[in-house]
């Protein structure tokens, strides 16, 4: 075996690019990346916005094809997959949680984290058990059969997140989580991802463009004009972040 | 050496009946504005039914052959000797299942484009094309079946009551149950087959938007 996999990497990318055409207009989002995943880390993305973070993130997660470049999430090319073997991808090994929270506004949060559940083949009664365990975990029990309108952004984050996990993926993503949100409830989130990657021994990927939400990071990747500009692991960003933000994080 | 590529299945469908159980709680929660949605199949199918009973109810008394009632009949101008020329009132008719059935797909159409995030949400939980394309075909079949019931009822209701205003009693005397029968079944046909129908491109639409979609934040 090589040392390549006793290491562990879940995420695997290499020379990604992707260039947007809009009419005769060539927008370079991504310009090549290279990155490992190391399993059951927390990995930040950080940089302004328009740096390619959203781009990035559809890539590894199976949503967009990359221009040129190779993305391999546990072992498998996600470049070779069909339709149905992306969609089977993205409903076991994939959770996402997104900035605007995308919950299905009609469904209540045990009709919406059932769904993934569904998809999965699972029968609606079975996957609705599920859903109900797992918003228990994230502190909705609460709130079963509420509508996303009816509970708080904090709390459609947390259906959110329940819905990610609730397929049990080896890989969370997670675009801009805290982007909706106050600072405080932002942070009640990051550290119930937190908790979360520890306890079901996830790994999480997460986008920001805010410095407050690193604390739970295990590696911080820094993305700047569609390149990963540094990577920095944890006892080394705080520092790094100190000398470029003129203040450590609290 | 390259690592071995696992072989990733393919996801399975999720079946009809399925399908309509998660499809219910938006059928359930949009009831209202679906109704008017539906509005123009209720229309259409209302004017379509009464078309049909009114002449279905008139028949029946000319063929009474009863003196007192064709003097009425001809007073309301209706030709009971020969077969009176209907190709105005089927030409009406076909233009309102037209514009009916524009109409639907016009506001699926726009259903779909407001529901582009949540398709690509569905998308990124696992949903396939074929859960997208089903869940809109039920969503606009029970729609439709429910405008076409509602278009049935009020075209016969309005019938009845124009029928009675002008013929009176005799309408009771020769009402032609079959007939009528017959006229609400090719209603509910119609009705049916149209709003059905009128699903399909835009849930072909909605099947085709990517799962990045969803990832776009518009507010
Ligand atoms: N669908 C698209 N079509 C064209 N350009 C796009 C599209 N998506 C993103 N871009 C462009 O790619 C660049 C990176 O965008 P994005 O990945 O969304 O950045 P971030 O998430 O870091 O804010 C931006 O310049 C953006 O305008
Ligand atoms: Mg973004």
């Amino acid at each position: 075996m090589t040392t390549e996999q006793k290491e562990d990497i879940i995420v695997k990318a290499r020379g990604v690019t992707k260039v947007y055409t809009m009419g005769a207009e060539k927008i370079h989002a991504l310009r090549g990346i290279d990155l490992d995943v190391r399993r059951g880390e927390y990995l930040s993305i950080l940089g302004p916005s328009g740096s390619g973070k959203s781009t990035f993130f559809n890539m590894v997660g199976g949503l967009d094809r990359p221009t040129e470049g190779n993305v391999e999430v546990d072992g498998c090319c996600l470049r070779e997959l069909n339709q149905k073997q992306l969609a089977w991808v993205r409903c076991h090994k994939m959770g996402y949680i997104f900035q605007s929270f995308n919950l299905i506004m009609t469904m209540t949060a045990l009709e919406n984290v059932a769904l993934p559940r569904i998809f999965a083949g699972e029968s609606p009664s079975e996957a609705r058990d599920a859903a109900a365990d797992i918003l228990k975990t994230v502190g909705l029990g609460h709130r079963l059969t509420h509508l996303p309108s009816q509970v708080s952004g904090g709390q459609q984050q947390r259906i959110a997140i329940a819905r990610a996990l609730v397929n049990k993926p080896s890989i969370v993503l997670a675009d801009e989580p805290t982007g909706n949100l106050d600072l405080h409830t932002g942070e009640e989130i990051i550290n119930l991802l937190g908790e979360l990657k520890s306890k079901l021994g996830i790994t999480i990927i997460t986008a920001t463009h805010d410095m407050k939400m690193l604390s739970a990071s295990d590696t911080v990747v820094w993305i700047k004009d569609g390149r990963a500009d540094r990577v920095a692991r944890k006892g080394e960003f705080e520092i790094a972040i100190g000398t470029i933000d003129g203040k450590t994080l609290a | 050496m390259q690592q071995q590529q696992q072989t990733i299945p393919e996801q399975q469908h999720v079946s009809w009946a399925v399908t309509l159980n998660v499809s219910w709680a938006g059928i359930k929660r949009r009831f209202f504005r679906s109704l008017i949605t539906m509005s123009g199949v209720v229309l259409a199918i209302a004017f379509l039914t009464y078309m049909q009973v009114m002449n279905k109810i008139v028949q029946a008394l000319v063929e009474a052959r009863d003196p007192v009632l064709d003097a009425i009949l001809q007073a309301a101008g209706v030709e009971i000797h020969e077969e009176s020329s209907n190709d105005s009132i089927v030409l009406l008719i076909i233009l309102s299942l037209l514009a009916c059935f524009v109409g639907i797909v016009n506001s699926m159409l726009m259903s779909v484009t407001e529901r582009i995030k949540e398709i690509g949400t569905l998308k990124c939980l696992g949903a396939l094309d074929g859960f997208i394309v089903r869940s809109y075909f039920i969503e606009s079949s029970v729609q439709g079946v429910a405008g076409t019931c509602l278009g049935c009822i009020l075209g016969l209701i309005v019938s009845i009551v124009v029928a009675f205003s002008s013929y009176k009693g005799h309408v009771a005397t020769h009402f032609p149950w079959g007939g009528i029968f017959n006229a609400l079944l090719v209603s509910l046909l119609i009705g049916t087959l149209l709003s059905v129908s009128a699903a399909i491109l835009p849930a072909y639409m909605a099947a085709k938007k990517q799962p990045v979609d969803a990832m776009r934040v518009e507010e």
